[in-house]
């Protein structure tokens, strides 16, 4: 299988700093998820072959780590922290809003593809919360409202 | 990219360059970048070790353990090769100051990395950043790739005839790879699981290696130790606890925020004063001092220096410098809740006290908090958590079983105003409380 240049250029420079091939595996597993958008059976027996490891030893990795997914996703993936610092400034309702304005729940994608919606845990912006993170971009301090926008404009994006 | 704050009572030492441009390294170098690490290149290992130790530096990432101690527990000699790891797995709910310095100062961590690595013995580093953390790895790699491209990493470190090699490391998501063990086999390619301790890392570590690994805000606080002198920095704090410290101030504040003060500043000084105090006209009904594993402290209990051992004194902890403030709006119950919720998604499941009791007890709070609470399970909450302390390879069961025992200690009243089909006072009306489905307990 393919990925881009820029993948297999880190990849060849990362395999260089450490003393096992496997070391790579967690982050190289993240940049080709952000490549397919989903860890494919396809990546998964890529990767296995390229650091002598069974699918299953891969598989074994991917399924402890949250970012991690092995199903198709939306575009965007939007993360709602809900935890205690965001929780204490309204991240319920903000998921809830969340829930309404795109109609789908926890781990949903929205039928045109655009959106799935998770709720996570602490994502580090507690001194700017409520916060969400779409994809790895951090919107902070955010209000119903404030999100309506953010929302809008990944919406607009995702249709171009 | 999060908005910085400042009070005039703040100490800038691990801050200073926030803001200033320091991820270019030409500006990092103006404002006394790698100078230290020069300075240290022309000191005895033995010497950098005493000159941390005085400080009184204690890890940052919420032990309090020692920094110069844990350096010099690694072996002189030592077949295997060494190794410094950072750790920037930042994932303590209320803790959001790595963040900050991986965005404005990278340079300053790796400067620590390698001043460690001279300290210890190692020839290479790693600086693991958290998944989610992605604009930062991003900033962390230039930055060590600006550093190369300089010579102040990589062959003959600034013309000393050593080599220092040091990388960039990502996670995927997982807060328990914060802990140093399961950190060091998330960077090993494997599931985040604790190792059995002894040896410990500083003996058996990466690959086998004696490892070293500091939290991102410890290493970060090492380049100015060197620089300003251990006297120094030890007088910025309180006795045995050296320095300052990115308080993450979080929750019901008017002024939330990342500020930098001194060791020993007072925990009701911090949310009134630096924090702007409650607001809303609401009144403060608890803190959680040093994130979300840390007990929770009542209004009465707040006027105290937050030092680790101070805080300890007063049956909390340090932690990590989240304090996270709840006003009396707060449902107790739900808080505490919501903390369990997140050990018990974040429980590795490796420890059976950990991983089934993080699940009774998130199923209980979760029926308690419906209102299909017992007498009971007071009791029993208290109960399961108390087995859980000390009964796990890693502290993970440890951050969940304290905060819920002083939850249901300091706050038995509000549990027992939840039982027996009570509805929760604090929720709004209409609001839709979570159910347990029917026999999922």
């Amino acid at each position: 299988m393919k990925f881009s240049d820029e993948f297999e250029q880190r990849f060849s420079e990362m395999i260089g700093h450490y003393p096992t091939k496997r070391s790579v595996l967690v982050p190289t597993l993240l940049y080709a998820q952000d490549e397919v958008g989903f860890l494919s059976d396809e990546v998964v027996r890529e990767i296995a072959g390229r650091l002598d490891l069974t699918e299953l030893e891969v598989r074994n990795v991917i399924s402890y780590y949250s970012l991690l997914t092995t199903k198709p996703r939306g575009k965007y993936n939007v993360q709602v922290c809900t935890n205690i610092a965001c929780m204490l400034r309204g991240a319920e309702e903000l998921f809830t809003h969340c829930k309404k304005k795109l109609g789908i729940g926890h781990k949903g994608t929205t039928p045109d593809g655009i959106f799935t919606l998770e709720e996570v845990e602490c994502i580090g912006a507690c001194s700017w919360a409520p916060a969400i993170q779409v994809n790895y971009v951090f919107h902070e301090n955010l209000t119903p409202e404030k999100l309506n926008d953010v929302l809008d404009q990944y919406k607009s994006k995702g249709i171009q | 990219m999060a908005d910085l704050v400042s009070h005039p009572d703040e100490v800038k030492v691990v801050s200073k360059r926030f803001g200033q441009g320091a991820t270019n390294l030409d500006r990092y170098l103006e404002l006394d970048g790698y100078k230290a690490v020069q300075k240290a290149l022309a000191m005895q290992p033995d010497a950098i070790i005493n000159e941390v130790k005085n400080s009184g530096l204690r890890g940052r990432g919420g032990a309090g353990f020692s920094t110069g101690m844990k350096w010099s527990f690694v072996p002189k000699q030592s077949a295997k090769p060494k190794y410094v790891l950072c750790n920037g797995d930042e994932s303590e709910p209320g803790t959001c100051k790595d963040r900050l310095i991986f965005e404005h100062d990278p340079h300053s961590v790796i400067e620590g990395v390698m001043i460690a690595a001279l300290a210890v013995g190692a020839q290479t580093g790693y600086i693991y950043i958290r998944g989610e953390y992605r604009y930062l790895s991003i900033i962390m790699q230039k930055a060590i790739k600006d550093a190369y491209a300089r010579g102040f990493i990589g062959k003959n470190v600034f013309g000393s005839g050593r080599d220092l090699d040091i990388f960039w490391h990502g996670g995927a998501g997982a807060y328990e790879v914060g802990e140093e063990s399961a950190l060091m086999e998330s960077l090993e390619g494997k599931r985040g699981i604790p190792r059995i301790r002894p040896p410990f890392p500083a003996v058996v570590g990466l690959w086998g290696g004696p490892t070293v690994i500091n939290n991102a805000e410890t290493l970060a606080s090492v380049p100015p130790i060197i620089l300003g002198g251990a006297e120094w920095y030890a007088n910025l704090g309180t006795p045995k606890n050296g320095g300052t410290r990115l308080f993450c101030l979080s929750g019901n504040l008017a002024k939330p925020g990342v500020y930098e003060l001194p060791m020993g500043y007072n925990l009701k000084e911090m949310i009134y004063g630096v924090g702007g105090g409650i607001p809303n006209g609401r009144a403060l009904k608890a803190v959680v001092p040093g994130g979300s594993s840390t007990p929770v402290l009542l209004p009465e209990e707040i006027d105290i220096p937050m030092d680790f051992d101070s805080v300890g004194k007063a049956g909390s902890m340090l932690g990590s410098g989240g304090v996270v403030v709840l006003d009396d709006t707060t449902c107790i119950v739900k808080f505490a809740l919501r903390t369990i919720k997140f050990y018990q998604h974040e429980s590795c499941g490796w420890c059976i006290p950990c991983r089934e009791g993080t699940d009774w007890l998130k199923k209980t709070l979760t029926r308690f908090h419906a209102g299909g609470g017992l007498k009971k399970d007071i009791d029993n909450i208290q109960y399961l958590s108390e087995n859980m302390l000390g009964r796990t390879f890693c502290p993970l069961g440890d951050a969940a079983a304290m905060p819920t025992i002083a939850f249901v200690k300091k706050f038995r009243k509000e549990f027992e105003d939840h039982l027996e089909g009570k509805p929760c006072a604090f929720e709004k009306e209409g609001a839709v409380v979570e159910q347990l489905p029917v026999l999922a307990h």
